[in-house]
């Protein structure tokens, strides 16, 4: 593995909003990552404990609307529980007629003792992209808050 | 459209604060521009334009694809974008709304002396905090299921027959603080669960509750009619909307007419156009839900109004405050307006955009029918606010005028740039206090992060869509 490949996410400028491109050397590590930049933006993923884990299930019809209704489970999930994500394990991707998405998501529901700074109010198609490369997929997002 | 389309891109001069892009490609209709030369030119350097062109490609759309002075880059179609549709051959389009439906201002006036309320100012921005938090700080209330449908079905109406605020409340604001046409059965049980816990709640991002004072007075006779009488007389601005309820509206029903229309999807440029045509069951649905978001945030607006008043009363004893006006500047109505002197029912979309309508117009307060309707602008933290009022003129624009300065650095950069607690000392240093939920939020506001909100006033002002009528200072800042 090159170093570059170390690197799970970026942020980028945008005027009002937050953008980020996140990496894997598959599309499900590269989904998993995008996760984690986004939740970033709330609070430093990695300073979150593992308290609790959340079953993560969705189902599209392409692969961009898969990304949006799954990084919207987490932005669900912050707003009705209070649940701040940790990390993401035994992310799977299926395709048929329909995109499948299934993973375990780990966190934590008390948001006190955590440093919020802000709050997130939808995931966007806006320059939404996903790119396969060799060894590497990318995807970008940008994100309303 | 796409970028590279920009470059052939002719665009007219109609005077110095209007520009006009004449129909191409699958343009119906031109695209026209409320902005002085130097702002056009910062439009043009994002995807501003060329969403306000994909926009003038929309069925059934009348007269213009209309920006207005703030404009910048949002989704789908640009924020500080105005679109009528045909009511029976458009439709109604999520992206033309936002995210954050009925995103609002609310401006209240208030009888203590400024010079009193700067004495006690972070006494009073201490305990409005607590009453109107922000953040993702949770709210005062326990709001039940039943409570609310009744909010979703009635808006503020809902929160005056609980005994918070006053029947006045209602009268000087837009709608009365209440879509008639809101079905809270429209809106889904994930948007319930988002929204639920966050009644009278500020949120984050641009959102903001201010202390200010009045700087000047344009407009005498207008500013008379609004309540307002001298300089230095304080005034609330409360700057928020449907929170995480209107959120999930928004993006449940993009989804939704994604996976219902995959035709239309295909021939648009851009996902978040998506719209429902007139006369589907899903334009009912969505204008039903979209109706009952925004009566949350009207809901949301007057009951922050409610804790401001007690945050207030407990510091200084039983003072009066009352509200001015309450707009909505991310909204799609049903209006009539005249299309080749003939009276046409649209789907008016006003993203980023302000209704303003002007002198004798129906559905303004008595009070104000010769002054036109209130028009509350608000600036970027620290700066300037304004209020306009509706011109005669409001036909050019479907009654619409800007919402706010429109940001011009990412929020990213500013974080980079500033740093929160400098933000903070440079405000306090000229005579603005200000309290956040995060360091991060107050340095993400940062005033040179934005437009000037002048420059977009003299325009809409200059071009008679929403004259100038008062300037507003801060003295103490609640950041959302």
């Amino acid at each position: 593995m090159n170093q570059k490949s170390d690197i799970k996410y970026v942020y980028l400028p945008h005027t009002a909003d937050a953008k980020f491109i996140a990496y894997g050397r598959d599309i499900e590590e590269a989904f998993a990552n995008s996760a984690l930049a986004m939740s970033d933006i709330v609070t430093d993923h990695s300073r979150v404990a593992k308290k609790a884990t959340k079953d993560i299930r969705c189902e599209s019809e392409d692969e961009k609307s898969l990304l949006y209704d799954f990084l919207e489970q987490f932005i669900i999930l912050l707003d009705s529980e209070g649940f701040l994500l940790a990390g993401i394990e035994r992310l799977r991707i299926s395709h048929n007629e329909k995109f499948r998405l299934t993973a375990l998501a780990s966190g934590d529901t008390d948001m006190s003792g955590y440093e919020i700074n802000t709050a997130i109010k939808a995931v966007t198609y806006q320059e939404m992209d996903i790119i396969r490369a060799r060894e590497r997929v990318s995807i970008q997002v940008v994100i309303d808050i | 459209m796409k970028e590279n389309d920009i470059k052939n891109i002719r665009i007219n001069k109609i005077t110095d604060f209007l520009w006009e892009i004449q129909p191409f490609g699958k343009m119906r209709v031109p695209c026209r521009i409320y902005a002085t030369e130097k702002m056009l030119a910062s439009m043009l350097r994002d995807r501003t334009i060329i969403q306000g062109m994909n926009v003038a490609a929309l069925p059934g759309i009348q007269n213009y694809s209309l920006i207005m002075p703030d404009g910048h880059e949002g989704y789908g179609f640009p924020i500080g974008g105005v679109a009528a549709l045909d009511y029976n051959e458009g439709g109604i389009s999520p992206g033309g709304i936002g995210y954050d439906i009925n995103c609002g201002v609310r401006l209240l006036k208030c009888d203590i002396p400024r010079e009193e309320i700067s004495s006690k100012i972070s006494l009073l921005l201490d305990k409005a905090f607590k009453y109107c938090p922000a953040g993702l700080g949770s709210s005062n209330f326990d709001i039940n299921g039943r409570d609310l449908d009744s909010i979703l079905k009635n808006g503020a109406a809902w929160a005056v027959e609980h005994g918070f605020g006053v029947e006045a409340d209602l009268i000087y604001c837009e709608e009365r603080g209440t879509m008639a046409e809101a079905d809270p059965k429209k809106v889904s049980e994930t948007a319930r669960k988002r929204g639920h816990g966050q009644m009278a709640t500020l949120g984050s991002g641009n959102h903001f509750l201010e202390i200010q004072y009045v700087d000047e007075i344009f407009d005498k006779e207008a500013a008379k009619a609004f309540g307002i009488t001298s300089t230095g007389q304080v005034m609330f601005m409360i700057h928020c909307g449907s929170r995480a309820l209107g959120h999930q509206v928004c993006s449940d029903y993009i989804r939704l007419m994604e996976k219902n229309f995959p035709k239309i999807l295909n021939e648009l440029p851009d996902r978040e156009l998506v719209y429902a045509p007139a006369n589907s069951a899903m334009a009912g649905d969505y204008y039903g839900a979209m109706c009952a978001a925004a009566n949350f945030a009207w809901c949301n607006r007057h009951m922050l109004a409610h804790q401001l008043r007690l945050a207030v009363n407990e510091i200084f004893g039983e003072s009066k405050i009352e509200t001015i006006y309450d707009v909505a500047h991310n909204i799609a109505k049903i209006e009539r307006h005249s299309i080749n002197q003939t009276p046409k029912k649209l789907w008016v979309h006003r993203k980023g955009a302000t209704r303003a309508f002007g002198p004798n117009a129906t559905g303004i307060p008595e009070k104000y029918i010769k002054a036109g309707q209130p028009v509350i602008i608000p600036g970027s933290m620290g700066t300037a606010s304004y209020l306009l009022a509706g011109t005669a003129f409001e036909s050019e624009t479907f009654a619409s005028t800007a919402h706010g300065a429109g940001r011009t650095m990412s929020r990213h950069e500013a974080i980079r740039n500033f740093r929160g607690e400098t933000v903070a000392a440079d405000l306090k240093r000229s005579g603005i206090s200000v309290k956040g939920a995060s360091m991060k939020g107050i340095a993400e506001e940062a005033g040179a992060a934005y437009k000037s909100i002048d420059d977009v006033i003299s325009v809409s002002h200059n071009s008679n869509i929403g004259r100038r009528v008062a300037r507003f200072r801060p003295i103490g800042v609640i950041k959302g």
